[in-house]
């Protein structure tokens, strides 16, 4: 089968997929998928830029992904006054302040000043930071600790926020690249997995910028509330035209709402994606990632473009990040786990086709697809596998129990088997 | 007086965790070392590993404890460990004969074996938490404490006191005994010594009849035993989790490039490196500065330099520190 004929089946296979589920179980469900299976789209063809066309091996996603949540936060909350006038503008002045000491560190560094005198300065930065910083914060997250203690956002409409996720993540990036790019893969791999961690526990911790493990619940939406709409009488006429009843009607065209948004986002990205991988520039990234030294002899800067394309591929997945919290309403940082946000994408890129845009889009939805199915159709399949145990037996209880682990299980085994029999993925890069 | 007290807060709160939690990182960090240097890739499944030696020691545990059998004053988990490091061996053997050797044979570049490794690790975590499920377990009986903090203050008559766990005193004298037997192993047997051939030069090796597979089976088992004692120890003294154990990834990483990727020694070093940073870090050092300062210049704040939750962030810093301007680590590692 010819490249074409091969994208072509394989995407209708996952759209035939999509449809199965809203004809067989349901059309809220099938809603659910394609929307975060859009966004897994989105975060694995950041993935695939880094990786399949530069060869960069970063296992930080989720904290990028992080990131774009958080942007979500700051862009579209609305801002607590009273916060703002507890602490807010000494809290941004000790930012500033620990920026300055590592910045002017940083390049008291390269002049070769006297590592000690270095060590010193950094030290007393350090405390002047945590001297500003510290009474502002308990300011901050004293005020109203229950309902706010945290400064909000900028009140912003929440689209603007999708772009920001990925100026933030894209931010993020350029710092871990200066410092990490230089390292080889396996050591990228750990650097960046440290990071992902270590953004998640900012998350947790700094209660005054997006209130911790408190959660940021109610976050504004881009989209009409299901409430609003059944109670608006243009509304429930049309939904019983099409024979459904309010409520339905009224989630079914939120989440379409959503899906319109975030395909047309991807639909974007994946344009912008493909020129460049057909460009001279692609080409260039390509030669970079299939021999170094060689690129290197031919005058290419090696250095600097493993740094723009790891910014840029990690502004993908900011974007992504910020999609997906707007989707979802509110954010929790004790969710992101790596398995998921980070490890899953790679599955993605990897069984869809790594270097190939298309083939990362598709493992998104598929593996997404599959990912929500197995905790669906696991239980039933396990009811039916244990059917033969006796009633009230200890094994078999404990079998249906822990059922939802088998996607983790089924996640490996998808991995290994592409890895093994079809190492280039679904959609081989050209 | 005070200068006595405040060593002693010292070595409560931090010298002893700290040499507890900093053996258990080095015995991660010498898996994640021998299968470098042997295997030559770095095995994101360690953690998960970690969490199925762990776990299956803990069912054994569950199983003598319901046939009665005990150690007295010691945990039950001690007789359990040579069955957990049983059940691990097949695990890692049957990955091995049907996962990595496939790649082995085809000579796949290291990254793939990470990939691999990720594949892996994504099985190894449902099977755990299949079997035990993804909640804290505790399976620390026998006897709590080696030295109690209350008898410790009635003995000497000072105002701190000083508690040694059990765990603790176990985790010290297991790691030491393990560390022993393998650096004898290595150095003085004849599979040991083509374990370090390989590892310094493949060719060479090949060259003079050193059977690959034996080599890269020993180095399974070696693992095997390592991580299951590492899991079991670090289980005992806090608690067993799987989402804990895939964490202690990073840590243990850490130590072992810290040390240098491939030198055991440098495994160890690392270990407690990380280790003494992380509890230094993270510690509140209002009560010790508070017996070793005069008055006038004791503390208001906790001084604590950063919050607990920030831990991984203190074994990163030290990582890209060591990466950027000691790339081999501190005892001259290899970086292939």
């Amino acid at each position: 089968m010819n490249q074409p004929v091969r994208t072509i089946s394989l995407f209708a296979l996952v759209a035939l997929l999509i449809l199965m589920t809203g004809f067989l179980q349901s059309w809220d469900l099938a809603l659910v998928i394609l929307n975060m299976g859009l966004v897994s789209a989105v975060m694995s063809l950041g993935v695939n830029l880094q990786w399949g066309i530069a060869g960069l091996f970063n296992v930080g996603v989720m904290g990028f992904v992080a990131l774009g949540g958080l942007a979500v936060v700051l862009t579209s909350v609305a801002p607590v006054g009273e916060a703002w006038a507890a602490g807010g503008f000494r809290a941004i002045g000790a930012l500033v302040i620990g920026a300055g000491v590592i910045v002017a560190t940083v390049k008291l560094w390269s002049r070769g000043v006297n590592r000690w005198l270095i060590a010193a300065w950094f030290v007393a930065g350090f405390v002047i930071y945590r001297l500003v910083r510290d009474p502002a914060v308990d300011a901050i997250e004293a005020v109203n600790p229950a309902g706010t203690g945290f400064l909000g956002g900028l009140g912003l409409p929440v689209i603007l926020s999708w772009p920001v996720g990925g100026l933030l993540a894209a931010g993020a990036a350029w710092i871990i690249g200066k410092t990490a790019l230089g390292l080889r893969s396996d050591y990228l791999a750990i650097a960046t997995l440290g990071i992902s961690e270590i953004i998640i526990a900012i998350l947790k911790n700094e209660e005054w910028m997006s209130r911790g493990v408190k959660n940021v619940t109610g976050l504004p939406r881009p989209v009409p509330y299901e409430i609003d709409l059944q109670q608006d009488p243009g509304f429930i006429e049309r939904a019983a035209s099409w024979g459904l009843d309010p409520t339905t009607a009224s989630t079914l065209y939120v989440k379409l709402g959503y899906s319109l948004l975030f395909a047309a986002v991807l639909v974007i990205l994946l344009v912008l994606a493909q020129l460049a991988l057909n460009s001279p520039w692609g080409r260039m990234m390509r030669a970079i990632r299939d021999n170094e030294t060689s690129a290197r002899a031919m005058g290419k800067n090696v250095t600097y473009r493993h740094l723009q394309v790891f910014v840029l591929g990690s502004a993908i997945c900011g974007i992504a990040g910020a999609m997906m919290t707007t989707l979802d309403g509110l954010i929790t940082p004790t969710s992101y786990q790596p398995l998921r946000y980070t490890f899953l994408i790679w599955v993605m890129v990897i069984v869809g086709g790594s270097g190939n845009n298309l083939g990362a889009v598709l493992g998104g939805f598929l593996i997404w697809f599959l990912w929500v199915q197995v905790e669906t159709v696991g239980p039933q399949f396990m009811i039916w596998a244990t059917s033969a145990l006796p009633e009230g037996s200890a094994v078999k209880a404990h079998l249906l129990d822990s059922v939802q682990h088998m996607r983790l299980l089924t996640m490996g085994v998808v991995l290994l088997c592409v890895l093994r029999f079809s190492p280039r993925g679904l959609l081989p890069e050209r | 007086m005070d200068f006595l007290n405040a060593l002693v807060a010292l070595s409560n709160f931090v010298l002893i965790p700290a040499v507890a939690y900093g053996s258990q990182l080095a015995l991660g960090a010498l898996g994640v070392t021998l299968i470098y240097g042997i295997l030559r890739f770095s095995n994101f499944a360690h953690g998960d590993t970690m969490a199925f030696g762990t776990m299956t020691v803990i069912l054994f545990t569950w199983l003598f404890q319901s046939w009665g059998i005990s150690l007295g004053p010691l945990p039950t988990a001690l007789l359990a460990i040579p069955f957990g490091i049983a059940a691990t061996a097949v695990l890692v053997l049957a990955t091995d004969r049907v996962v990595y050797r496939f790649y082995r044979a085809q000579k796949a570049k290291p990254v793939v074996f990470v990939i691999v490794s990720i594949g892996v690790m994504f099985i190894y975590n449902g099977l755990t938490r299949f079997v035990l499920g993804a909640d804290d377990q505790r399976f620390a009986d026998g006897e709590r404490f080696i030295i109690n903090v209350r008898e410790f203050r009635e003995l000497t008559g000072l105002s701190e006191g000083l508690g040694i766990k059990t765990t603790q005193g176990i985790t010290v004298i297991t790691a030491v005994i393990v560390v022993a037997v393998l650096f004898w192993f290595l150095n003085s047997t004849r599979t040991g010594k083509s374990m370090r051939a390989y590892s310094d030069n493949e060719d060479l090796a090949l060259l003079s009849g050193i059977n690959p597979e034996r080599v890269v089976m020993v180095t399974w088992l070696i693992v095997a035993a390592l991580i299951t004692v590492a899991g079991t120890l670090y289980g005992l003294d806090k608690s067993y989790k799987p989402f804990t154990y895939f964490q202690l990834l990073l840590p243990i990483f850490a130590s072992a490039i810290v040390g240098g990727l491939g030198s055991p020694l440098g495994a160890i070093a690392g270990g407690f490196v990380i280790a003494f940073s992380e509890v230094g870090i993270t510690y509140a050092w209002k009560k010790v500065l508070g017996y070793l300062l005069p008055e006038s210049l004791e503390p208001s704040g906790l001084v604590q330099l950063l919050a607990t939750e920030y831990k991984f962030a203190v074994s990163f810093i030290i990582l890209v520190a060591v990466l950027l301007f000691r790339p081999t680590g501190l005892f001259r590692g290899k970086s292939v």
